[in-house]
């Protein structure tokens, strides 16, 4: 397929590779990855399906680890989210509209799947639109989509929100989890566990929020960091211009992904976001904790669009994770999967105790499927 | 999740609604193309854009030079390599 095959090509990959190794061979590299190798971080979970799919984490020098980021929405939501949407699920008249990811991952009670085989009306949609269709075809029900995601998804829930407003719809709304990312890669750099070199940034939703909200990874905590695509060929040249970057002794926000994200990011796109959405006051990841400014809320104004108002769900209580699982400190980067009890042996594919083992992007997922335990085994 | 597809525009199925078809890899779909048109750009001329495609959003254009950018500098890398690898060769020679 076009700008899909053309970055994938092995010839090319090999002379990236190469040029990554060299770099990795500079004084001032060698240098600073002697106590221990360079840090860093794929933000998205997109990005590290990407490195396991191509066993891109095996080509590189032992120097440089990758840290598997935070950017995988159903693996940072707190269990109490998942049993709120259960509980609106639950509610007479109500069809449950929602991406196929957060389908398996469980709630404290149970998940949305074991929700719909004990009766309740919960459907796989592909897009927020689909749900507006059904709320048109089902005047007599009420439609909730479950909005969650980064920036990339804001846009398509934020114009549907609007589409229902301009159409009269009574029976739609949207069960807000958005989160954003720059303010959760500020609690990450904030945290006192991790030592990053770098950030491989999302590309997808940097396409809607441009390059300037980056600006304060390099000039605040003097990280570099390279928004980057999904294809092998992206990846491996957004590690080369990182690399060459911290041989150089440099930190700017670099693009590797030009071809889909314009400096500024999608007009559109923004405007609708900052039209329908506004900062939550409070926001719980799973893992992280309370991030303070990372979620957003739907706007009084369209209230009436607001699953959280119309089923009256309070937001989320605290809620940790057992002992046994030791997912926050996986998701936090500071405790790699194979590491935790419960990783292959209770929790699995089959029956996941955590999120990162259900989304493929979760790096429990991603680990247990290319049978990967550990990058070095000493 | 934030996983997104090329696809080409092929039609403009309702322009008050900014309803376009896109084909993606021979799958065709309808998408909303509120994110990529503007005064510069309105719905009529989009057929033949290349975008991505996130569910069920053309999100971005493709900028087609920049792509091309993107793999003219791989092919230099390597070759820009190539020859000052041979010129330390040479060099070691000399």
């Amino acid at each position: 397929m076009k700008y899909i095959d053309e970055f994938r090509d092995p010839v090319k990959a090999k002379k990236l590779v190469d040029e990554i190794h060299k770099l990795a061979t500079s004084a001032a590299l060698v240098e600073r990855s002697q106590s221990q190798p360079l840090q860093i971080m794929e933000f998205c979970g997109g990005h590290t399906h990407t490195l396991f799919k191509y066993g891109i984490e095996s080509m590189l020098p032992d120097t440089i680890e990758m840290v598997h980021g935070p950017g995988c929405p159903v693996c940072v939501l707190p269990m109490a989210r998942v049993d709120d949407c259960v509980a609106i699920a639950e509610q007479p008249g109500v069809i449950f509209t929602t991406f196929g990811d957060a389908m398996r991952v469980p709630g404290t009670r149970k998940s949305l799947l074991q929700a719909k085989a004990d009766g309740c009306d919960v459907r796989m949609v592909y897009s927020p639109m689909d749900a507006l269709a059904l709320a048109r075809k089902h005047p007599d029900r009420e439609v909730v989509f479950f909005a969650l995601g980064f920036e990339t998804t804001m846009p398509s829930t934020a114009l549907t929100l609007l589409q229902a407003q301009r159409e009269g719809l009574k029976n739609f709304s949207l069960f807000c989890n958005h989160i954003t990312t720059p303010a959760t890669m500020r609690a990450i750099l904030t945290d006192p566990d991790l030592r990053l070199d770098g950030f491989l940034a999302p590309g997808h939703v940097s396409m809607v929020i441009g390059v300037q909200p980056y600006a304060f990874v390099a000039h605040d905590y003097h990280k570099p960091l390279v928004i980057t695509g999904f294809e092998p060929l992206d990846i491996l040249q957004a590690m080369w211009m990182l690399v060459k970057q911290l041989a150089e002794g440099r930190c700017d926000v670099e693009n590797q992904y030009a071809r889909i994200v314009p400096e500024a990011g999608n007009t559109a796109g923004l405007h609708a976001i900052h039209a329908v959405y506004e900062t939550r006051e409070h926001s719980e990841f799973r893992g992280l904790g309370n991030i303070g400014d990372a979620g957003v809320q739907i706007r009084a104004a369209y209230a009436g669009f607001d699953a959280e108002k119309k089923f009256n769900v309070q937001a989320a209580s605290s809620s940790h994770d057992p002992a046994h699982l030791k997912c926050a400190d996986v998701l936090r980067g500071v405790m790699k999967p194979w590491e935790c009890p419960a990783f292959g042996t209770s929790c699995n594919p089959q029956t996941p105790l955590g999120a990162l083992m259900v989304s493929p992007e979760g790096s429990c997922a991603a680990y247990y499927a290319y049978g990967k335990l550990a990058k070095r085994s000493a | 999740m934030c996983l997104g597809i090329p696809g080409q525009i092929t039609e403009i199925v309702d322009a008050d609604n900014l309803i376009a078809k896109v084909d993606v890899g021979g799958v065709k779909r309808e998408v909303n193309i509120a994110c990529i048109v503007d005064d510069e750009h309105p719905a009529k001329s989009c057929v033949g854009d290349w975008v991505l495609v996130h569910v069920g959003f053309a999100m971005s254009r493709l900028d087609e030079e920049e792509a091309a950018r993107t793999l003219a500098l791989l092919e230099e890398l390597g070759d820009m390599q190539a020859e000052l690898d041979t010129m330390r060769q040479m060099e070691g020679q000399a």
